[in-house]
């Protein structure tokens, strides 16, 4: 048995001088004793066995996760960190993966101390008070700290207050030293200090401010114990006024009731400024109302949109989205809903199939400007999946629920020619029975509901293809089928205008419903 | 007689905590100190203090003003309320701040304001309060603003160049409570607000614009907002909702819970009762559950009939005793995904059993030594020396989990 003395404060490179002395000698652990200097114990035998020096090469090696967890826990308090810490690295002599096995007893004891030290450590970042000591013949103001960490954990913390304070003169006392920050030099000791008598003015007013922003409707005692053991209190001045807080509470509680429970009126008058606010916000919804009032055409129509409540999707899309385009613009291009960023923006084709459309209109040679475009369905439908909206097809429901808007859309943009991008939009139009395959990429002639038309696919469909080869195909026809719109726009210029509905758009004839 | 910085600062910190909100952490990186200013900023937030509601302390939390136009029913600060009216001036926040900060009171400042004349004047002056915490005063510390929903678009510009994080409650679950509660407010112009936010947030993420220029900093903590849990009939099915949508269309960091608690003067309208604080936590659960252990909100209130979430356990294991033909699992086999869904194991603890299993086979002592409630887990897992047999099977398993009936005082 042999026995190794080591002073109380006793960090990492004192001890690792002697482990590293006692696993040459080859002693396990069973056949050391880590004792602290002044123990009980070793007030019994007050001289340390003979030293052990080390000899020769170092033998033993020691893994970065272990290393990293041997360091940390000698800045624990307890004296057995010592026995501990040699387990541990001659157990891993021969079990190399001994700090990857959590639930190793003495792992799990070590990330336990491990996890003292840190909360230790982050509790001194949050309970240490400055108290503000003035002196006239400094430029710089000086403030000056008390705090009783458990750990040795001033190296640990002292980067974080030398950071953090930086324009300031501070010291930090504590029964096992003091850190410093003078000019910005950072000094730091192992020197136990006493409590110092100071005060400081504006602690009355944080003092206010823990009482005002106490919430006397919730105690949860427990829960503030928890994150603020009581063995800090000491130190932290506010807590004195917990117990009147607390007395308090229950009589502000039933005193907020009984105004409750009386009638308004008896409670004393309301403010002046409240009338007054109060008719304001109605000439503020007169004057609103009477502006959406004056609005015709396509203005009127967004204008009327926004409060659309007629399915459900309005209730968490951010924003209707209306068409967007000029008045009397030839070509109506009709998409199937805003996605993501047409939801956020509020404004139609700005996600990336907007930028694949934008791309082949480009390529094309039609102008976006000159081209009214629009959703079959004006608010996102979606499902939340964690952090991002999966883009869901609208049902029936919600295309019947729209339709008198695109109605009306057409009827005020009297186009000489729709494009339907994808099923959705076509069916929209045509009715469910319709089929894109059979009747994409010519120009169909106008019916009773809409001018003449043409079917293509939505641009989303070309961003989805995962093949490259083809992804370069499709867009290639649906550019083809492009220019066959804008052919037909040309060689009609001349024709009359398309005989669109011009009655008033009738929000029960949806098309596509049958009967 | 003008009141003193003290009986302002009590009144405005007054009005200012029914903001559950107190967060300091959510930067993408810590900010080091600059030499010659003054404040750093943790990754992970301090809390420098707690109060007996359980509430931590970490900014300092007030309100410029709490005049208010608005008159929502459920707020201390509407403008039919008796309460007693004051504001601080922009100087003197700035004051409170860095004095506070110096001695280690706080991490930075939470600010918010009544609206007062118009948004725009409101905002400027929150504004200005940052801008010159910042370019004055060299303040590297937290600063989280209030976004007032119609401000302008350059001041919410602004607002995101100084402020760590910007929020922007949403206040009711449902369009329909807001509408019923705060008659002047619009849910369409709160969620258009956030969606300018999440499209500034997203721009100033992505390193570098089209044009190759960087984009302005802008409020790298992220947004958040909160929910008033108990003011109106929203069931915790539709809150849930509300997160999942925030959630995901805002990217918010934090979606906060707020039990309706009574307030002076309270409106008639309102409930008079003690704030649901249970219903609160199991809220806060359940969106930890989304957050942390993979579950999306619907599944967890899947089965629920009233669409509530059952207060006598909490949702990760009432899921688990909704879904038992999931279980039980083999501990050294079963993956990460499943293994969070275990009730009793968090992620510290998933950890810990996939990189010790590595290594060896893991029995009920070794998991009991990860300080897990074993009455919870057992019924879940299966080890090499125990299988719960029939006990998942069991009808009154989810009894077991239960709080005992207390017995009736006979006096």
């Amino acid at each position: 048995m042999k026995r190794i003395l080591l002073p109380a404060d006793a960090g990492f490179p004192v001890w690792r001088d002697r482990a590293r002395a006692a696993l040459q000698a080859g002693l396990a652990p069973g056949d050391v004793v880590w004792q602290v200097q002044g123990a009980e114990q070793a007030e019994l035998f007050p001289e340390e066995d003979a030293p052990l020096s080390p000899v020769g090469e170092a033998v033993g090696h020691i893994t970065r996760p272990c290393l990293v967890l041997l360091e940390s826990i000698l800045r624990h308090s307890d004296p057995e960190r010592f026995a501990l810490a040699y387990r541990i690295l001659w157990r891993s002599q021969q079990e190399p993966h001994l700090p990857a096995i959590a639930t190793d007893p003495d792992i799990r004891q070590a990330t336990q101390m491990d996890r003292q030290i840190r909360r230790d450590a982050h509790k001194m970042k949050a309970f240490l008070r400055f108290r503000e000591v003035v002196d006239d013949a400094s430029t710089r103001r000086r403030f000056i700290a008390w705090f009783e960490p458990e750990h040795f954990i001033l190296e640990t913390v002292a980067p974080f207050f030398a950071e953090r304070f930086s324009d300031m003169d501070w010291l930090i006392l504590t029964p096992i030293g003091a850190i410093a920050a003078c000019d910005g030099r950072i000094t730091r000791d192992s020197e136990p200090r006493e409590a110092p008598e100071l005060t400081d003015d504006v602690e009355g007013l944080w003092h206010r401010y823990y009482q005002s922003i106490f919430n006397p409707a919730r105690i949860k005692t427990k829960a503030m114990r928890s994150e603020m053991p009581v063995r800090y209190w000491k130190n932290l001045p506010e807590t004195r006024l917990i117990p009147t807080m607390l007395a308090d509470a229950g009589k502000r509680v039933a005193a907020m009731a009984a105004q409750q429970a009386e009638d308004s009126a008896a409670r004393g008058e309301i403010p002046a400024f409240h009338a007054r606010h109060q008719a304001e916000w109605s000439r503020r919804k007169a004057e609103e109302h009477a502006r959406v009032e004056g609005l015709e055409g396509l203005p009127a129509l967004a204008a009327a949109l926004r409060g659309c409540d007629r399915c459900d999707l309005c209730r968490h899309a951010t924003q209707v989205v209306p068409g967007a385009g000029p008045a009397g613009a030839a070509l109506m291009m009709i998409g199937e809903q805003p996605g993501d960023q047409e939801d956020l923006h509020g404004t139609p084709f700005v996600g990336p199939a907007g930028a694949v459309l934008d791309r082949v209109l480009e390529r094309v040679g039609i102008a976006r400007e000159s081209v009214y475009l629009t959703n079959a369905v004006k608010h996102f439908k979606f499902v939340s999946k964690g952090r991002r909206r999966i883009h869901q097809t609208p049902g029936r429901t919600e295309l019947v629920a729209c339709s008198p808007w695109l109605q009306q859309e057409i009827a005020l943009v009297r186009p000489r020619l729709i494009v339907t991008l994808g099923a959705t939009a076509l069916q929209t139009l045509e009715g469910p029975s319709a089929r894109l395959g059979s009747v994409r990429g010519r120009v169909r002639d106008a019916t009773a509901q809409r001018p003449p038309s043409l079917a293509t696919v939505h641009p989303s469909y070309l961003l989805r293809l995962p093949d490259a080869q083809r992804a370069q195909e499709e867009e290639a026809r649906f550019a083809r089928e492009l220019i066959a719109a804008r052919d037909w726009l040309e060689s009609d210029r001349d024709a009359a205008p398309s005989p669109g509905p011009d009655r008033e758009p009738d929000p029960g004839s949806f098309p596509s419903e049958p009967g | 007689m003008k009141k003193t910085l003290s009986e302002r600062l009590e009144i405005l910190s007054d009005a200012a905590k029914y903001d559950a909100s107190c967060a300091s952490s959510g930067a993408a990186s810590s900010r080091k100190g600059k030499e010659g200013g003054l404040g750093s900023k943790a990754t992970n937030g301090i809390c420098h203090a707690y109060t007996p509601d359980g509430r931590c302390i970490s900014l300092l939390k007030v309100l410029m003003t709490n005049f208010c136009i608005y008159d929502c029913a459920y707020c201390i600060n509407r403008s039919s309320s008796r309460i007693e009216r004051t504001r601080f001036s922009v100087e003197e926040i700035i004051w409170i701040t860095l004095e506070f900060y110096r001695r280690n009171y706080i991490e930075g400042l939470f600010l918010s304001s009544g609206v007062i004349r118009s948004s725009d004047y409101t905002m400027e002056e929150l504004v200005r309060v940052a801008r010159e915490l910042r370019l004055k005063h060299h303040f590297h510390g937290y600063i989280h603003l209030k976004t007032i929903p119609d401000a302008a678009p350059h001041l919410i510009e602004e607002a995101g160049l100084y402020a760590d994080r910007l929020s922007i409650n949403v206040e009711m679950p449902t369009e329909a409570g807001l509408q019923a509660y705060a008659p002047e407010k619009d849910a369409g112009h709160i969620r258009q607000s956030m969606g300018v936010l999440r499209l500034k947030i997203d721009e100033a993420t992505t390193d570098r614009t089209f044009s190759g220029r960087r984009a302005r900093r802008f409020a790298p903590g992220g947004q958040s907002t909160q929910m008033i849990v108990g003011a109106d009939l929203s069931s915790d099915r539709d809150i849930l909702r509300s997160s999942a949508a925030l959630y995901s269309g805002y990217q918010l960091r934090r979606v906060y819970y707020s039990a309706f608690s009574p307030i002076p003067d309270a409106s008639l309208v309102l409930p008079v009762k003690a704030p649901p604080l249970l219903r609160e936590h199991r809220l806060y659960q359940a969106d930890w559950m989304v957050r942390f252990y993979g579950f999306s909100f619907e599944e967890i209130v899947a089965e629920r009939r009233d669409g509530m979430l059952d207060l006598d356990m909490d949702p990760k294991l009432a899921w688990a005793l909704q879904n038992r033909a999931l279980f039980p699992l083999d501990i050294n086999r079963a993956g990460r995904e499943m293994l969070l869904r275990v009730p009793g194991l968090g992620p510290r603890s998933v950890e810990a059993l996939l990189s010790a299993r590595r290594h060896c086979s893991l029995r009920l002592a070794d998991i009991e030594r990860l300080k897990v409630s074993l009455r919870k887990v057992k019924p879940f897992i299966v080890t090499p020396d125990w299988s719960p047999g029939r006990m998942i099977d069991r009808v009154d398993l989810a009894q077991r989990f239960r709080p005992q009936p207390a017995q009736m005082s006979l006096l």
